[in-house]
Order: structure tokens, then C-alpha cells, then sequence
């Protein structure tokens, strides 16, 4: 092996050093200036600081060009991983700025630091094809999320949410762990790519079977596809709403796209292996997932009278469609996921900026809290018709293109056979009843009477801004896809699949 | 320039929706840009009279994926569109009244408009469909903040409908431009393109029922009925009068074209019927018939007009399949019509009659001497009635009379009962006439002097029809009589346009 060179590494890696410096400056500043200051305030400077840090990370990454490959996939960067990187740390931003005006702890500066340090970990879980790496980083997202999901001590719910969030991943994490240990153990490698190779030329080895099952149940845990979906909606219902936004958009994001890595890249399925096909065998289980997902979720939602609740089954219906797009089994699929994901990320965001304003103002989010909104609050009640209306995929809002970008790339596998229209089927009419329960909510926004309840304004602030800025995105993503797609589809084949 | 009546009506919904509550007036900025609007289209259909193919605008959208936006206007676009204008602004005129969050009213009334217009002038599939769904969240706020009887049930009920109904349709467009290479939406690309026979017959079923939900398609008509009587006036009468044709349109304009061997004969015979031509056309058939049965028997007025509206559509949808020129000719102008009269009659019963009587039971209405009490509404309902069950010298009677001998030539049967069902057509609307509003004699004489004292006050309460009303009324009713009388002006660019190359295939019977 070559001596490695951490200059480059360092070189590769500036935007995440920025985060990390970024975080600890958050705390510095609070012990040095702000000990003392109302805790109002230490939230404001630190979203400031925070999205500030993000920035400059962004601004570094958008400097990079180029591919690097350091140590054999240790660390990786492409334009696809660039464009998967930037995506999250707009989520983080926009994560930072709905925080702004919480009021759920008294130190702010940790909350901000676990945020960073989140998205740190989610940035390095991407730009990497080595299993350890992923591994570790994926272990220091899931711990600060862990943390986050519970930050609100003074609230039960917020532990509960917290704790499962916790088993769970915690359990995931040995599974995912015993996966990688085992597929090591079968291949030799711990690399994706060498991985790939190593089962191409081999055998098929039956501990592959388990190997895969413990790496899709792992994952599955992550990304919360049925039959793993258990701690989602108590953890969306518990947690801090910026937490839950975290979890729902940036943390997926990256999950999704480590999945679809894993499954395409390392157990890619064109691996040459007649019956009984072990490398493939991930397909028809990740298309049950996708099916079961999008069933139960939808269906699930129908019955909830909690907004988060509600939200948390229709993530399930969501990831459901998503992976549709690692079904297409290449590039273009893979870019159609990221870009629902990166819209998904922005809408969710909003929907739980809305939510905690709501919550803010009357301490709950159920339907009642929201009847009549638009009498108190025209502008947040817009915003949130934008926001479902998206998930639910209306057009022209973002939402309805990546639906129909993402059914069109599961259908065009490139075989003109159409292996997927049963799938892409099963998720247009599921999301044919999703509308049902988004409009439940706007019907209480709109038509029903308001029941006097506290006023909830949109006074001129960060998370305002915020909440009007990406309902502007989201509209905008929607009626002018074309750059980001642009970029998707010839960053695509940086996914060398084989 | 007919493009700015998509940029016209959804400008001017997005400035209503953000302009400060009681400032100007809405009703009257909804107006005159309903009124611009209309202005367009009749200046675009005068400068094309012939009906020829135009392009308004075409322009790269989403490059990487084939898609353009791609405005045009055919002969049928242009009747279509002309019907929209019309429609827009007599809806605007029956809901002078709306004071209730006025602005919200008409900023949804005009995005409804917006993505009508859009629909109508779109040859780029994807475009159309981003119209097509466009519409679907106005009708809804429209029905559920501003509507009546069951308005909550209504409004969820027709927005499911629709949305499934355009579920359906985008599998079959996307499983049309994957097959097709995966790398244009223009409609007339796709359908050259000519997909193989196994796909069509699955493809063309799936679309055609997609769009066939909202154009009120026996059995899948039961949103119709609720959503018209729950939706306030001026959205019963869009709903009746411009968004069933989208998905008439949509049969016409793409499943059909899309997929016209979709329509040949099957190798087998099932319970007689051989094609999915047959399927559909029996299942108008029997819309039109059911529709008019159960239209006889409703004591709610509005739910009358609501079913007679299925058993109209149904003439749309069976002229349209019979594939002969006249029957197709005779479709487009069934659409136009029955946009026509079916908004002047909810125009009639939703504005004059229930917000002042409020109530739409003919045994309450026996109460009001509607005849003495509305003398114009009366005369209203009597010119609409005449018209809609096919008296001559108004649209309806060219319009299904086309439809007829189109059905004739391709299926005598259902030609014999459709027939029948203008002969119940005339039974329901004769006695709807007769029990709201010549029914003064069949109260028993009470003991004492109840009657005159219960019916007198009644009669001075109901306020005269305003000026709005009389002139949204009279504009439609000249509209029908003008088409009556002289059919050509629509029926050229109509037979111009389906002699065109799109349709070429399809007069063929849809076999190659």
C-alpha cells in the first residue's frame, strides 16, 4: 500500500473541517459572550453562526472540482457526491434557520453543536465507498440524532421519542454491523467496488444471504421502510420540530443515497450469477419493501388526528416511492431519487417550521390546533397548502415533477420492458389517497371556523424567512426543474456501475 | 396571443389571492379579466376560421427530459376555448353576490379558469397534464369553503375522483414515452410514433377512463351529482360547463389519438361486446339513459340538473366513439353546448332560485309561486329546458342530432337508446319545469286563511333578479340560439380540424 497523503486529504475534506470548526465555535462563542444573554437570543446567534458555517462549507465545495479517490475509496468526491453534499447542507441550513426562534431548551449552543456535527457525519457518510467509513460515519450522525431527538427534556414525549429512536437504532446498528463483517468475511474487502469484484469472480457463497439480510434490515431500520418503520412516528410525534425535520430530510437523504450505493455498487445485481442469482436477490426484496411501504404508510395516515403523526406515515409512503428509484438499477435513477429527496428534504422542513409555530402558539399539534389558521396567519397557512400540496404531488410545486421524474426513470430501466410499471402503478394510486389526508389538514387550515384561539402572526424573523423561502423553492424547484436535473443527469454516470 | 389567457387568469388569481382584504373590488377585476380573456379567444377563433392548426408558443422547458412548452390551437381547441371565456365570465356574473372572503373566491375561480384555458391549449403532454391537475385543488377549496348541501363529503369526493382519474392517465403517458424512447412529450410525435397493438389495447383503456372519470362516464359518474349540488353556483357551473369537457378532451385529444388501435376489434368476444370502442360506448349509452331515469325522480332541483348533466356527457362520449366525422363533429359540439345550457340552468337553480327561496325541494318550492314570484327565472329555465332537451333552433338539438346519426352508423343499438333517452330527457325536464314552478294548484285548501298568509309574505321576500344575473343569462342563451341557428360557424373549424393529421388513424376505425 502507498503512504498516504493527508494533505490531500485534508484538501478534499476542507468543507467538513469547516463544520467541525463551525461547531465549536458555536460553543465558544456562547461560553465567551452569550452566557449571560436571554435564551432567545443564544438561539438566534446560533442558527446564525451555524448557517453561516454551512456556508462557507458550501462555498468550499462549490470551489471543488474534479474527482479524487484517496486510499481506495476511503474518501471519495465526484460531482454526484458534490451535488448529494451541497443538497444536504441546504437541509442543515434550513434545519439551523427554523430553529431560531425555538425555546424548547436552555442550551442552544449544544443543540447547534449536535446539528453540525450531524450533518458533519452525514456529509462524510456520503463521499465515501469503504464500509468502515460509512460505518463510523454513520454511527456519528445516528448519535447526535439520538441526542436531538430528546433534547427537550422537560417533555416526556420528547424522551420517548428519544429512547426509541434509539433502541432502535441502536439494534440497527448491530445488525448493520454483523452485515459488514460477515460481507468482509465473504469477499475479503471492505471496499464497494472491490467487493463487487471479489463476487463477481467468486462463487456464490450462501453466507451471502445472511450478509445481505443484515445489511437491508440495518439500513432499513435507517431510511424506515415497512416492515422497519416502527420508532418513526413516535420519534416524529416526540421530537424537538428541528430535530424532527433533521431526522426526516438530511438524515434520509444520506441514508438513501448509502443505500443505493451499497446495493447498486457493492451488490450490484448484473453480477453475472444464474439461478439461484444470490447477488440479485436484493430487487425483489427492496420492491416488497417499496410496496409494503407505500401501502402501509398511506393507508396508516388516514387515520391519524396529530399533523406529525400524520407527516411521520406519509415519510413511510415516501421512502416507499423512493426506492423505486435504486429499483431503476442506474444513474438516472439514482438522480431522480436525490432530487425527490432534496425537495422532499425542503418540504418537510417547511411542514415542521409550520408545526412548530402552530405548536408555539396553541402547545399542540393536532387537527383542532390547526382549524381556522388562515384567519389567524394567511401567509403560514399559504405556506403550509404549498408544503402539502407538494408532498401530496400537485403540480406545479416540486413535489408532482420529482414524483413524475422518479416514475419515469424506475420505468426507463433501459430494457424497454417496463419491469416496474406494476410498482410505479401501486404508488400513483396510493398517492391518489394520500391527497385524501393532506387535505384533511387544509381543509382544517381553510374551511373550518377558527376556534379563538391564541393568534400565531408571521412577525418579520430568520424562521419566517425561512418557512416563505422554501415554500418560494419549493414552487420554483417545481416550474423550473431543469438545472438541478441538468446536473443530475450528467453527474449520473459518476455512478460507475457495473 | 391566446396564451395570455392562461397568463392573464392565473396573474390575476395570484394578485387577488395577495391584495389586502377591502381593497378594490374583486369581483370586478374578476371580470374584466374574464372579459379580456374571452375577448382573446374570440379575436383568435375570427383570425382562424378554418380551423387550422396554429402555434401560439413553443418553447424548451425541461430539455433533458423532451419536454417543451408547446401552446397551439386546432379548430376543437378554439370551440373549447371560446366556451371557457363564455363560461368564465357568466359565472363571474352569477356570483356578484359572493361577499363572503371575496378575494379568495375569484383568485380560485380565475387559477380554475387558468388551468382550464391551459389544458385546452396544450399539445405537449406533460404540459397538459401539469394543467390538468392544476385544477383539481381550486375546485375543491371552491366546493368545500363556499358550498352547501354536504359541501365537505362533495368537495373530497369529486377531488379523490379527479385525482385518481389523473393517476390513471399519467401511467398510461408514462409508460407511452418510456416505450417511445423516452425522449419527447409532443402529442403529435407520440402519436406518429405508432406503439405496438398489445401495449395500445392496455394503454388506451387506462387512459381513456382516466380522463372518462370526469367527463361523468357511467359508472364512474357519482362524483358528478354531489359535487354540482354541493359547489356554490358559479363553481357548479364551471364544473358542469368546462371541467367534464376536460376529460371529454382528454379522451378526444389523447387517449384516442394517442392510442387508436386501442380501439379495434379484440381477437375474442366478450358478452357481445368486441372492442373497448364497444365497452365505452355501451357504457355511455347507459349513462345517458341511467343519468335521464334517475334525473325523473330526484326531489332536490339541483341534483336534476346535476344527473341530467351525466346523461348530456354521455352523448359526448358516445358521439366521440362512434369514429364517423358527423358523430365526432356532433361530440365537440355536445361538449360546447351542454357547457352552455348546463351553466345557464345551475345558473338558474343555484343563484336565482336557492339564494333567495333556500331551498331546492320541489315540495318547498310549491310554496313560492316561482312563476309570479322570478318571472325571468322562469323564462330562464324555460329557454335552457327547451334547449337541452333538443328543441330545434338551439345548440343541443344540432349538437345530439350529429351525435345520433354518428351512433347510427356505428352502432344502431345504442343510437336507439340514446334516442330513448332524449324521450326521458324531455319527461324529466318538462316535469322539473312543471313542479318548480307552474305547481301552484295541488295544496288541499287548509281551514282557514294559512295559504295566502304563509304564501303572500313569501312572494314580496324574494329580491327581483339583478342585472348581472340578466345579462350573464341572456349572454348564454343568445350563445345557444346563435349556434342553433347557424352550426357552421363551429361545425367548419370543428370537421376542418378532425380531417387534420392528428385524427387521421382514428377515422380509419383505429385500424392501421
Amino acid at each position: 500500500m502507498s503512504t498516504a497523503s493527508y494533505l490531500e486529504l485534508l484538501h478534499w475534506s476542507l468543507p467538513e473541517m469547516a463544520l467541525v470548526l463551525t461547531a465549536l465555535v458555536v460553543l465558544g462563542a456562547d461560553l465567551v459572550g452569550l452566557r449571560e444573554a436571554a435564551p432567545r437570543h443564544r438561539f438566534l446567534a446560533g442558527a446564525l453562526i451555524s448557517t453561516l458555517g454551512a456556508g462557507v462549507a458550501m462555498v468550499l465545495l462549490l470551489l471543488q472540482t474534479g474527482e479524487a479517490n484517496w486510499m481506495n475509496g476511503i474518501f471519495v468526491s465526484d460531482s454526484l457526491i458534490r451535488i448529494t453534499q451541497v443538497s444536504l447542507l441546504v437541509l442543515g441550513m434550513f434545519t439551523f434557520l427554523i430553529s431560531s426562534q425555538s425555546d424548547f431548551t436552555r442550551h442552544p449552543p449544544e443543540y447547534f453543536c449536535l446539528l453540525l456535527l450531524a450533518l458533519t457525519g452525514l456529509l462524510f457518510m456520503v463521499c465515501t465507498e469503504n464500509f468502515l467509513v460509512i460505518f463510523v460515519s454513520l454511527e456519528l450522525a445516528s448519535m447526535c440524532l439520538y441526542v436531538l431527538a430528546a433534547f427537550n427534556k422537560g417533555d416526556p414525549r420528547s424522551t420517548e421519542a428519544g429512547l426509541k429512536y434509539f433502541l432502535f437504532g441502536g439494534l440497527s446498528t448491530a445488525f448493520t454491523l454483523f452485515g459488514i463483517s460477515l460481507m468482509y468475511g465473504i469477499s475479503g474487502h471492505l471496499d464497494l467496488r472491490q467487493i463487487s469484484a471479489a463476487l463477481q469472480a467468486a462463487r456464490p457463497d450462501p453466507l451471502m444471504v445472511p450478509a445481505m439480510v443484515m445489511l437491508l434490515v440495518g439500513f432499513g431500520f435507517k431510511v424506515a421502510f415497512v416492515p422497519f418503520h416502527l420508532w418513526a412516528p413516535e420519534t416524529y410525534q416526540g421530537a424537538p420540530a428541528p430535530s424532527a425535520a433533521m431526522i426526516a430530510s438530511g438524515s434520509k437523504l444520506a441514508s438513501f443515497f448509502v443505500l443505493a450505493k451499497v446495493l447498486l455498487m457493492g451488490l450490484s445485481a448484473g453480477g453475472g450469477l444464474d439461478f439461484p442469482n444470490l447477488n440479485s436477490g436484493w430487487v425483489p426484496v427492496i420492491a416488497l419493501a417499496a410496496a409494503a411501504s407505500m401501502i402501509l404508510g398511506n393507508l396508516a395516515a388516514l387515520a391519524q388526528t396529530s399533523v406529525r403523526r400524520l407527516l411521520a406515515f406519509s415519510a413511510i409512503a415516501h421512502g416507499g416511492y423512493v426506492l423505486l428509484g435504486i429499483l431503476a438499477q442506474n444513474g438516472l435513477g439514482v438522480g431522480a431519487m436525490l432530487y425527490y429527496l432534496l425537495v422532499y428534504g425542503l418540504t418537510i422542513i417547511g411542514a415542521f417550521a409550520v408545526i412548530a409555530r402552530v405548536e408555539r402558539a396553541t402547545g399542540s399539534d393536532d387537527f383542532h390546533a390547526f382549524a381556522g389558521l388562515r384567519h389567524r396567519s394567511p401567509l403560514l397557512s399559504f405556506c403550509m397548502a404549498v408544503f402539502l400540496l407538494s408532498l401530496a404531488g400537485i403540480p406545479p410545486l416540486a413535489g408532482f415533477f420529482g414524483k413524475f421524474y422518479l416514475f419515469a426513470a424506475a420505468l426507463n430501466t433501459g430494457t424497454g420492458r417496463l419491469e416496474w410499471l406494476w410498482l410505479v402503478i401501486l404508488a400513483l394510486l396510493t398517492s391518489a389517497v394520500s391527497l385524501y389526508y393532506y387535505l384533511r389538514v387544509l381543509k382544517q387550515i381553510y374551511a373550518r371556523p377558527t376556534g379563538g384561539q391564541t393568534p400565531c402572526g408571521m412577525e418579520i424573523s430568520l424562521e419566517s424567512l425561512a418557512i416563505v423561502a422554501l415554500a418560494g423553492a419549493v414552487v420554483l424547484l417545481g416550474c423550473a426543474p431543469e438545472w438541478l436535473v441538468d446536473r443530475l443527469v450528467q453527474a449520473a454516470p459518476f455512478l460507475k456501475l457495473h | 396571443m391566446l396564451a395570455w389567457t392562461i397568463y392573464l387568469s392565473l396573474g390575476a388569481a395570484a394578485g387577488l389571492m395577495f391584495l389586502p382584504r377591502g381593497r378594490g373590488s374583486p369581483r370586478v377585476l374578476a371580470l374584466m379579466t374574464a372579459l379580456a380573456c374571452l375577448a382573446l379567444t374570440l379575436i383568435a377563433f375570427w383570425q382562424n376560421p378554418g380551423g387550422e392548426m396554429r402555434t401560439v408558443v413553443r418553447l424548451p422547458w425541461i430539455p433533458t427530459l423532451g419536454i417543451e412548452y408547446h401552446l397551439a390551437a386546432d379548430g376543437v381547441s378554439l370551440v373549447l376555448v371560446v366556451l371557457t371565456g363564455l363560461a368564465a365570465v357568466a359565472g363571474i356574473l352569477f356570483s356578484w353576490n359572493v361577499e363572503e372572503r371575496a378575494n379568495e373566491f375569484f383568485a380560485l375561480f380565475l387559477a380554475l379558469i387558468g388551468g382550464v384555458y391551459g389544458v385546452f391549449l396544450s399539445f405537449d403532454l406533460f404540459l397538459f397534464f401539469v394543467f390538468y391537475e392544476l385544477a383539481i385543488i381550486p375546485k375543491y377549496f371552491l366546493i368545500v369553503i363556499w358550498g352547501s348541501t354536504r359541501k365537505e363529503y362533495g368537495a373530497m369526493k369529486l377531488a379523490l375522483y379527479s385525482f385518481a382519474g389523473s393517476a390513471l392517465v399519467l401511467i398510461g403517458l408514462l409508460a407511452a414515452y418510456v416505450t417511445a424512447g423516452a425522449h419527447t412529450f409532443d402529442l403529435a410525435s407520440l402519436a406518429q410514433g405508432g406503439f405496438a397493438r398489445p401495449f395500445q389495447l392496455w394503454a388506451f383503456p387506462l387512459v381513456f377512463v382516466g380522463f372518462a372519470i370526469l367527463a361523468g362516464l357511467w359508472p364512474f359518474h357519482t362524483w358528478a351529482p354531489t359535487g354540482h349540488v354541493a359547489a356554490p353556483t358559479a363553481a357548479s357551473m364551471l364544473l358542469a360547463g368546462v371541467v367534464m369537457k376536460l376529460g371529454a378532451y382528454g379522451c378526444l385529444r389523447v387517449a384516442m389519438v394517442l392510442f387508436p388501435e386501442g380501439l379495434s376489434e379484440w381477437s375474442f368476444t366478450l358478452a357481445g361486446l368486441s372492442s373497448w370502442r364497444e365497452v365505452f360506448a355501451t357504457m355511455a349509452a347507459v349513462g345517458i339513459v341511467y343519468g335521464a331515469l334517475v334525473a325523473l325522480v330526484q326531489r332536490d332541483f339541483k341534483f336534476v340538473i346535476g344527473y341530467s348533466s351525466v346523461s348530456h356527457m354521455g352523448f359526448v362520449l358516445l358521439g366521440m366513439l362512434s369514429l364517423h366525422p358527423l358523430g365526432m363533429a356532433g361530440s365537440v359540439l355536445q361538449m360546447f353546448s351542454h357547457g352552455i345550457l348546463a351553466g345557464l340552468l345551475f345558473a338558474v337553480v343555484g343563484r336565482m332560485i336557492y339564494d333567495r327561496a333556500h331551498t331546492r325541494d320541489f315540495g318547498e318550492l310549491q310554496g313560492f309561486p316561482l312563476r309570479r314570484a322570478l318571472p325571468f327565472a322562469t323564462f330562464s329555465f324555460v329557454v335552457a329546458g327547451f334547449a337541452s332537451m333538443g328543441m330545434p333552433g338551439f345548440s343541443g338539438f344540432v349538437a345530439e342530432l350529429q351525435v345520433l346519426i354518428g351512433a347510427w352508423h356505428a352502432f344502431p343499438a345504442l343510437a336507439l337508446t340514446a334516442g330513448v333517452g332524449i324521450v326521458i330527457g324531455v319527461a324529466y325536464t318538462l316535469s322539473a319545469m312543471h313542479k318548480a314552478f307552474f305547481n301552484e294548484s295541488p295544496r288541499p285548501p287548509q281551514p282557514g286563511a294559512g295559504l295566502t298568509l304563509t304564501a303572500e309574505p313569501a312572494l314580496t321576500q324574494l329580491q327581483p333578479i339583478s342585472l348581472p344575473e340578466k345579462i350573464g343569462a341572456g349572454l348564454l342563451m343568445i350563445v345557444s340560439l346563435v349556434v342553433g341557428l347557424y352550426p357552421r360557424i363551429l361545425l367548419d373549424p370543428i370537421l376542418h380540424s378532425l380531417h387534420g393529421p392528428l385524427f387521421q388513424a382514428l377515422l380509419k376505425g383505429g385500424n392501421p
